[in-house]
C-alpha cells in the first residue's frame, strides 16, 4: 500500500511537470508576446526591451522553465534592480491586470468555486443515483423509459441554455429566489445555499444524466449477480440488498467518473459561473482570457490540472475502500 | 438475442449462416425503437442541411452576413418587427435584433460550421485513437508501455480549460482548422482505450495466429485481421462521440474563444442572443433548439448503435 502510495506520487509529479512543461510552451512560445501583453498598448521599442528583461523572457527558453519551476517550489526574485519583487512561495508570477500575486487571486476565489462544485456534485449525485438506480429496478417499465429519455434530453441541453431558463422562470417570473451573490457559508449557511441552489441545479442536471445512465447500467449488471440471489435467499430485506450489495458494487465505474468531473469542475466552470456572475476560479479564467492576463490564465490551468490529478489519485485509492477485491 | 453482429461486422460483408447481419440488427432496431427512427431523420436533415448550406441559405434570399434595416425596429432599440421575432415571408426565422441579419440563413451556416468542425475533430480522434490503440494493444511491451503513459497524461489535462487557453493564445490562424486540431488533440485517448482493450482480446485469437504462421506483415494482419474486428465498437463510439464535439464546439464559440464573427455558428449565436432572452426570446430560442436537438439525436443514435455493435454492451 504504502509502496503503491509512493508510485502513485511520483507518478502524479510526473504528470503535473508535464502539464506544467506544455502549458509553459504553450504560453511562451506559440505566437504571443506576454512582454507586449504586459506592456500594454502604446509601448515604445525601447520600454518594450525593458519589459522583456525585466520578465526575463530574454533568457534562454529552459533557464526561464527552470525558473518558473523554481517559483512554484521555493518561491523566487522577479526582475532586477530597483524594481525587484521577492515572490513567495508558490510563486505564480504576478497579474499583468491588477499586479496582484497570481497565487493570492486563485485562493481568493476558491471557496467559492469549490462551493459550487461541492454542492453541484452532491445533488447530481443524489438526482442520478436516485434515478439510474430507480430505473435499474424497474428494468423496462415505463418509469425507466420515462426516466431514461428525460436523462438524454436533459444531457443535451447545453449548460448556458438551462442556466438562462432557470434564472429566467425562477428568478425573473417567480421571483423564488435572489439573484446569485456568493456568501461565505461560515457567516450564513443557509444565504450560502439559497444563493447557490440555482447554479448547482443547472450544473446537476447536465451531470445526472450522465450517472443516472451509467448507474442504471451498473445496477442492472450487478442485480443479476449470484451474490444478490444469496442475500435475498438469506432474508435480507430488499433495501439492504439493494443499497449494500448491488449499488455497492455498482458503484466503482460511477466513482471514476465522479472524480474526474468533480477535479475538473473546481476550476473548469467557465460557462457556469459566467452567466451567474460568481465570482470564482473559472470567471478569474474567462476574465484574464479577454485581457490577456498570461499569468493568470496559466495559473488557472495548473491549478485545474492538479485538482484532476488528485482527484484521480483520491478515487483510485477510494477503490480499495469501496470494493474489498481491490487490493494493492 | 444471438451475439454474432461483432463476427458479423468483423468480415465487414456477408453474414453468417445463422443469427443476422448488422443491418438486419440495425433495421430491427428501427422498428422497435420508434426514437430512433426519429432521430436518425434528424440526423439526416441536418447533415443534409449542413452540406447544402449555401444553396438552402439562399432559398430565403438573405446572405448571413447581410443586414436588414428595414426588419428592425429603430426606435425599439432595434427589436425585430413584427411578431414572434419578426417571423415571417420575409425572413422565415426572423431576424437578429440591431443588425437584421436573416436567422434563417444563419443557423442554416452556423450548422455547417459547427457539424464540420464536430466531424472533422471526431475523425481526427478516431483516426488517431484507433491507431494508438491498436498498435498498443498489439505490439504491446514498450509501445503499450509509452502509449498507455501519454492516453493518462491526456487524460489528466483539463480539456475545456487547455482548448480555452490554446485557442485565445493562437490569434491569426484559421479558426475553424485550429479548433478542430485543437478539440482533436484531447479526445483520442477515450477511442484508444476502447480499441486496445479490444485488440488485446483479438490479438491471440486462431485467425490472427493463423495468419501470423502464414507469414502475413504485422502490417497485413493489423489492416486485414484485427482493424476489421476493432470496428463494430469504435463506430458506436465514434456515434457517440459526435454530441460531444458539437457541445465542445458551441462551448468554445459561445465563450468567445471559437469561430470569429461575422462568421455563425450556433454557440456563438447562442451567445450573442443571451442578452436578448427576455426581448426577443425566438432569437434565444431558435439556435438553442437546434443545438438541443442535433445533441439529442446524435445521442440517441450513437445509443442504438453502440446496442447493436458492440459485444458487450446492452444486449442480455
Amino acid at each position: 500500500m504504502i509502496l503503491y502510495l509512493a508510485r502513485r506520487l511520483l507518478a502524479l509529479a510526473g504528470v503535473l511537470l508535464a502539464i506544467a512543461a506544455v502549458t509553459f510552451l504553450i504560453f511562451y512560445v506559440l505566437p504571443s508576446d506576454p512582454a507586449a501583453a504586459a506592456c500594454g498598448k502604446t509601448c515604445s521599442a525601447e520600454r518594450l526591451a525593458d519589459v522583456r528583461e525585466y520578465l526575463g523572457l530574454d533568457q534562454p527558453l529552459w533557464r526561464q522553465f527552470a525558473d518558473f519551476l523554481t517559483g512554484i517550489f521555493t518561491g523566487r526574485t522577479l526582475g532586477s534592480g530597483q524594481y525587484a519583487v521577492q515572490c513567495d512561495f508558490p510563486c505564480l508570477g504576478y497579474s499583468y491586470e491588477n499586479s496582484l500575486p497570481v497565487w493570492d487571486l486563485l485562493m481568493d476565489r476558491l471557496p467559492v468555486s469549490a462551493s459550487l462544485a461541492v454542492g453541484a456534485a452532491v445533488l447530481w449525485l443524489v438526482l442520478g443515483l436516485g434515478a439510474g438506480v430507480t430505473a435499474a429496478l424497474r428494468k423496462d417499465t415505463l418509469t425507466d423509459k420515462a426516466l431514461m429519455v428525460g436523462a438524454v434530453a436533459a444531457a443535451s441541453l447545453p449548460v448556458y441554455f438551462t442556466s438562462v431558463m432557470l434564472i429566467y422562470g425562477v428568478i425573473r417570473i417567480a421571483g423564488l429566489l435572489p439573484y446569485p451573490t456568493y456568501q461565505a457559508f461560515s457567516g450564513d449557511p443557509l444565504g450560502w445555499a439559497t444563493n447557490l441552489l440555482l447554479p448547482w441545479t443547472a450544473l446537476a442536471l447536465l451531470y445526472a444524466a450522465m450517472y443516472a445512465r451509467q448507474s442504471r447500467g451498473s445496477m442492472i449488471e450487478a442485480m443479476a449477480e449470484p451474490y444478490i440471489r444469496t442475500a435475498r435467499a438469506k432474508g435480507m430485506p430488499e433495501r439492504v440488498v439493494v443499497v449494500k450489495h448491488g449499488l455497492r458494487s455498482g458503484m466503482t465505474p460511477i466513482l471514476t467518473i465522479f472524480g474526474m468531473d468533480l477535479g475538473g469542475l473546481l476550476a473548469g466552470a467557465v460557462i457556469t459561473e459566467s452567466i451567474f456572475g460568481l465570482p470564482g476560479i473559472g470567471r478569474l479564467f474567462y476574465g484574464a482570457l479577454v485581457s490577456s492576463d498570461q499569468p493568470v490564465v496559466l495559473g488557472v490551468t495548473l491549478l485545474a490540472a492538479f485538482f484532476i490529478v488528485v482527484a484521480n489519485l483520491a478515487v483510485d485509492l477510494l477503490y480499495a475502500v469501496i470494493d474489498p477485491r481491490v487490493r494493492y | 438475442m444471438t451475439t454474432t453482429a461483432p463476427a458479423a461486422a468483423r468480415d465487414g460483408s456477408a453474414a453468417p449462416a445463422t443469427g443476422s447481419s448488422p443491418w438486419q440488427l440495425a433495421r430491427r432496431e428501427l422498428r422497435r425503437r420508434p426514437a430512433v427512427r426519429v432521430s436518425l431523420c434528424v440526423v439526416v436533415l441536418l447533415v443534409l442541411m449542413a452540406v447544402t448550406a449555401p444553396w438552402l441559405g439562399a432559398l430565403g434570399g438573405w446572405s448571413p452576413e447581410e443586414y436588414d434595416k428595414s426588419a428592425v425596429d429603430p426606435y425599439l432599440g432595434g427589436q425585430p418587427l413584427g411578431s414572434f421575432g419578426g417571423i415571417g415571408p420575409e425572413h422565415w426565422l426572423g431576424v437578429e435584433p440591431v443588425t437584421g441579419r436573416d436567422l434563417f440563413a444563419r443557423v442554416v451556416t452556423g450548422a455547417q460550421v459547427s457539424l464540420l468542425i464536430a466531424f472533422a475533430a471526431t475523425a481526427i480522434v478516431v483516426v488517431t485513437g484507433t491507431a494508438a490503440g491498436i498498435a498498443a494493444g498489439y505490439f504491446g511491451g514498450r509501445t503499450d508501455a509509452v502509449l498507455s503513459r501519454l492516453m493518462d497524461l491526456t487524460m489528466s489535462f483539463p480539456s475545456l480549460i487547455f482548448m480555452i487557453a490554446m485557442l485565445s493564445v493562437a490569434k491569426d490562424v484559421n479558426r475553424i482548422v485550429l479548433m478542430t486540431a485543437v478539440i482533436g488533440v484531447f479526445g483520442w485517448p477515450g477511442v484508444a482505450r476502447v480499441v486496445r482493450g479490444q485488440t488485446l482480446s483479438l490479438r491471440h485469437r486462431e485467425y490472427v495466429d493463423a495468419a501470423r504462421v502464414g507469414g502475413s506483415s504485422s502490417w497485413r494482419i493489423l489492416t486485414r485481421d484485427v482493424l476489421p474486428g476493432v470496428c463494430g465498437p469504435v463506430i458506436a463510439y465514434t456515434t457517440l462521440l459526435i454530441p460531444g464535439m458539437i457541445s465542445t464546439e458551441a462551448a468554445l464559440s459561445y465563450l468567445g474563444v471559437g469561430v470569429r464573427p461575422p462568421t455563425p455558428s450556433w454557440g456563438q449565436m447562442i451567445a450573442e442572443s443571451v442578452a436578448y432572452y427576455e426581448t426577443d426570446p425566438m432569437y434565444f430560442l431558435i439556435p438553442s433548439v437546434f443545438l438541443f436537438l442535433s445533441v439529442l439525436a446524435f445521442t440517441l443514435l450513437g445509443d442504438a448503435l453502440r446496442d447493436i455493435l458492440d459485444p458487450r454492451g446492452g444486449r442480455t
